[in-house]
């Protein structure tokens, strides 16, 4: 079973449409983006109100947080047999 | 002595559990199933005040006190304690069923109790109760359920502590708002926060849960952590600390979940993260902060059960608990994906679910305190929520590789209760008037505006793009990350170790020092006594004459002398 050809394989795993589904969500963030033009977002704090706040500062934070995760694992990551002896 | 002929609700529940091992096949079944549901029925019959009363060792104890915040709390876990049971209804081990049932029993008494006495009774309860669930799992489950049991019981000690020192200083056993000003007050706090996840404690959550049972993880998820949000929200509302305590918890979860391999792990340290928020909102104290964590509860209860329902049919199905291992099983458990994806896309807070009605809330109480940084972090703390559960949960499990494995979907029972809850997650999205009829203060808050469903879907939508850009970072690793619990499981350890080789050499050479000794006194005693010493030698009778008559000489000299 697993000598399967690409094609023979789930249809949502194939290339083509892993391929077509980057391309439409590509589309719809960038939909979502504009979409700042068309509500109006009540500023609490200042950069809240900026242009596509919510994209920018997601992207970012999920950054930081990986990044910041990467390292907190280089000093406390262990096998997972650590505890076991 | 109870004054009133009325039984309190979570004593039903915990009656239906000690029951159950009497019950066999369609009976257990029923029971399993529509208890909790009379539960229910009991909880909304309740009308408001002291309901219940009963004296015990000279105070009044109120069993029962009925208002609208406990109603809220004891609603979702007979709801949570009806939909557990139906799906742990392949589960053979009537012990943790019965077990789980003690313990959602006591978790709805926590809740319903007017006074500090029954709380602390039923809070042990429920310690032993979960520490039975956990015990019911599988091989690593005696040694974490010990650990557990530990950090539970030295919870209660500092409660019972708290307790008694506020009966002294005060005299009180009122169990209502109070300042933190006070040390008994400080250890009440202590006490309570360490079963809600707080830190440094917080590993006792995923380091036990995960080892319970497909179906005992499910039950443990609901209430220890949310009886402590309620006893908190009664306490302690606005105390300042707790706007930090539930910001490092939030982050916390997410860091260690992001370094996670283990699915129901994951999900274990993302309950960690998400009872922060409930903290943070109970730190703000206002009533739009309080009324956005009491409705995270409610609403946090069923998604975190779903997800970890499906979870459980994964293992139950697989076998497996490893994301490494997992991988692809979309193909064959669609409707467990389906159910799975519901309940990540709620705890991610995606518009038309139950997450978007109810986290809002914290961060608008947050926004109306003028409390800027803390809504920055909270916000970015969503985005890491869709990051660690909201993707990397049904995107390693039924997705990234292949496993190979063509699991069926689990039986009709599990299927039901997950598309049961599924539906919930959805409907309290659709309609989230429902739930907020049920809040403690009137809500004066509109989720679905324009600007906000497009700032959440911004905010979530980009951080599944950076999910996916920052993947081969993400690639899962057999490891496990070090926590507090380090402390007591190796460090700890180890202080044992040599403290057992210091005093195994000290009593060493104690042992040899005092054998020395006493060999030196019996070869003393020998030299004297033994066959050649100078008391044992065959004396003549001149010599016996000789020193008889000395001694009659010196006794005449003492007689006339003295």
């Amino acid at each position: 079973m697993s000598e399967q050809k690409p094609d023979s394989d789930h249809w949502l795993v194939r290339p083509r449409t892993i391929r077509l589904i980057w391309i439409w969500s590509i589309i719809i963030l960038a939909l979502l983006v504009l979409g700042d033009f068309l509500v109006h977002h009540h500023s609490y704090f200042g950069l809240d109100g900026t242009f596509g706040f919510g994209a920018w500062y997601g992207f970012i934070s999920c950054v930081v947080l990986v990044v910041g995760s990467k390292l907190v694992g280089l000093i406390l990551k262990r096998p997972d047999t650590y505890y076991d002896e | 002595m109870m004054s009133d002929t009325l039984l309190p609700p979570g004593l039903i529940l915990i009656l239906i559990g000690l029951l159950l091992p009497l019950l066999k096949d369609t009976w257990r079944s029923i029971a399993l199933v529509l208890g909790p549901l009379l539960v229910l029925v009991s909880v909304w019959s309740l009308p408001d005040g002291n309901v219940v009363k009963a004296s015990y060792l000279g105070y009044e104890l109120v069993l029962v006190r009925a208002d609208e915040l406990s109603r809220l709390f004891a609603t979702v876990f007979s709801l949570m304690a009806a939909a557990g049971g139906l799906y742990a209804i392949s589960q053979s081990k009537t012990r943790e069923l019965s077990a789980a049932f003690v313990y959602a029993g006591s978790a709805i008494s926590v809740v319903f109790a007017g006074d500090l006495i029954t709380v602390f009774i039923f809070w042990e309860i429920m310690a032993i109760a979960s520490t039975i669930v956990v015990w019911s799992g599988g091989a690593g489950a005696k040694a974490a359920g010990q650990r557990y049991a530990v950090v539970h019981f030295l919870g209660g000690v500092l409660l019972m502590a708290g307790i008694a020192g506020e009966v002294a200083t005060t005299g009180s056993i009122a169990f209502d708002v109070m300042e933190a000003n006070s040390w008994s007050r400080w250890l009440i706090l202590g006490g309570f926060l360490i079963n809600a996840g707080a830190p440094p404690f917080s590993a006792w959550l995923p380091d036990a849960y995960p080892e319970a049972s497909w179906s005992g993880t499910v039950f443990l998820s609901a209430f220890t952590t949310k009886t402590a949000v309620y006893v908190l929200m009664r306490t302690f509302p606005g105390t300042e600390i707790l706007i930090y305590i539930g910001l490092y918890m939030v982050f916390y979860g997410i860091v260690y979940a992001i370094l996670e391999n283990d699915m129901r792990r994951i999900l274990a340290y993302s309950i960690i993260n998400q009872v922060g928020f409930m903290i943070v909102g109970i730190g703000i104290g206002s009533e739009m902060s309080l009324n956005g964590a009491a409705a995270h509860a409610f609403v946090h209860i069923i998604y975190k059960a779903l997800l970890l329902m499906s979870a459980g049919a994964v293992l139950y199905q697989t076998g497996k608990h490893k994301c490494t291992d997992l991988g692809g099983l979309f193909r064959t458990m669609p409707i467990t994906m389906i159910c799975g994806t519901i309940g990540a896309l709620a705890i991610s807070a995606f518009p038309f679910t139950s997450g978007f009605v109810a986290k809002s809330v914290i961060s608008q109480g947050a926004a109306d305190a003028h409390l800027g940084f803390v809504w920055y972090l909270l916000a970015a703390a969503s985005a890491g929520v869709f990051l660690h559960a909201g993707i990397k949960f049904p995107w390693f499990v039924f997705f990234q590789k292949d496993s190979g494995m063509r699991p069926s979907e689990p039986p009709r029972t599990m299927i039901w209760s997950m598309v049961l809850l599924s539906a919930a997650c959805i409907l309290i999205g659709i309609f989230p008037d429902v739930l907020y009829s049920l809040l403690p203060h009137a809500v004066d808050y509109v989720p679905y505006t324009g600007a906000h469903i497009v700032f959440q879907l911004q905010l979530l939508l980009f951080s599944g793009l950076a999910f996916f850009v920052l993947l081969p970072m993400l690639k899962r690793t057999l490891t496990i990350t070090l926590d507090f619990d380090w402390f007591y499981r190796s460090f700890g350890k180890a202080v044992a170790k040599v403290f057992d080789a210091v005093t195994t050499t000290l009593w060493g050479s104690i042992v040899s020092f005092s054998k020395g000794i006493a060999k030196s006194a019996v070869n003393f005693i020998l030299r004297l006594h033994g066959p050649s010493g100078v008391f044992s030698e065959t004396w003549s009778t001149g010599v016996m004459a000789f020193w008889t008559t000395v001694l009659l000489g010196l006794h005449l000299l003492v007689y006339f002398t003295w």
